[in-house]
């Protein structure tokens, strides 16, 4: 990432390049999220979303319980096989630009769940963007995968033109 | 005391039925013939000291044992503050056991747990279908001769 921000851009890019990092700067403060809470992770994402440590802090502070309102999808818990074509489907209902985060090690690897019903990982049904460890992580834990996500929205190369769809 | 009474009753009721019996304080073990559930388990709710609530009903895997699955019943009387616990063994070769549905209402889902896990068959059970596993999963994974790493996902996974 540190590449990215100390290449330079061709001349006649420096408008696009700018407005590319304004735009990452205005998605990274604004981030709906979606939080598909399975299990007992879901404890400390309340824990984190809430006044102790309260999330809204780091501009994520808005809990959209519908996937065509939220841009952040957290997949907090285990997920199983039989629950994996609903993740999926929830997934492509949102509309980009899209961000997922595996919260837990259940959600990273399937965690201790290594038998026939547990997905192992959810990278195996979707993409995930940040990787948060932890039975379940502790909100410092969640506030720091947050802050990553946020790096990387900053730094991403961002579909912003209108005319042409990403692949 | 008591439970001495109660399995000595069920001892004269059954002597066909019961294949064994124990006692340890506070741990009653009833041993059956599979075919003796049904009017055991009546007499027992109905009998002098109403086991009325079915607690749990569940079901071993003795792989390698012949017979090799043992279902478990729980059952537990209100009115006594006592527990007694049903064993019946189950051949490989004939999976079958009366349901307890007629009896207790919340054996229908137990039973349906037990059928999906180990494939029991249970006789009478007005709804058996799968409770945990999906349309379409094949096996029974809680036996001991399920794959440990065989997966059945629903969508293309990625490697």
């Amino acid at each position: 990432m540190t590449e990215v921000r100390k290449k330079r851009p061709p001349a006649g890019q420096f408008i696009t390049t700018q407005f590319n990092s304004l735009l990452g700067w205005g998605r990274k403060f604004s981030l709906f999220q979606y939080p598909f809470i399975t299990a007992c992770c879901g404890m400390e994402y309340m824990s984190a979303a809430c006044a102790h440590f309260d999330i809204d802090r780091f501009g994520a502070g808005w809990t959209r319980f519908s996937p065509r309102q939220a841009d952040m999808l957290l997949v907090v818990g285990t997920i199983t096989h039989k629950e994996a074509p609903v993740l999926r489907t929830v997934y492509d209902q949102m509309t980009e630009p899209k961000w997922v985060v595996a919260f837990g090690t259940c959600a990273v690897s399937g965690g201790i769940y290594d038998n026939y019903a547990v997905v192992q990982g959810i990278d195996q049904i979707i993409p995930v963007d940040v990787y948060i460890p932890g039975c379940p992580p502790r909100p410092e834990t969640v506030l720091d995968g947050l802050l990553k996500l946020q790096e990387k929205i900053q730094h991403q190369d961002h579909d912003w033109r209108w005319k042409k769809k990403r692949s | 005391m008591e439970e001495k009474a109660i399995l000595d009753e069920l001892r004269q009721k059954f002597p066909a039925g019961i294949r064994e019996t124990s006692a340890s304080p506070g741990d009653e073990v009833v041993v059956i013939e599979k075919a003796a559930l049904l009017e055991i388990a009546a007499f027992l709710r109905d009998g002098r000291d109403k086991f009325t609530m079915l607690l749990d009903l569940t079901c071993v895997d003795y792989a390698g044992e012949e017979p090799r699955f043992e279902m478990v019943y729980h059952l537990f009387s209100l009115s006594r503050n006592r527990r007694l616990r049903i064993k019946a063994r189950l051949g490989e070769g004939d999976l079958r056991i009366a349901s307890l549905t007629p009896l207790w209402k919340n054996a229908s889902w137990l039973e349906r747990e037990v059928y999906d896990l180990f494939g029991v068959q249970f006789e009478g059970h007005p709804d058996l279908r799968r409770l945990f596993m999906y349309d379409g999963f094949e096996g029974h994974p809680l036996r001991k001769d399920y794959p440990l790493r065989r997966r059945q996902p629903l969508i293309r996974l990625k490697e």
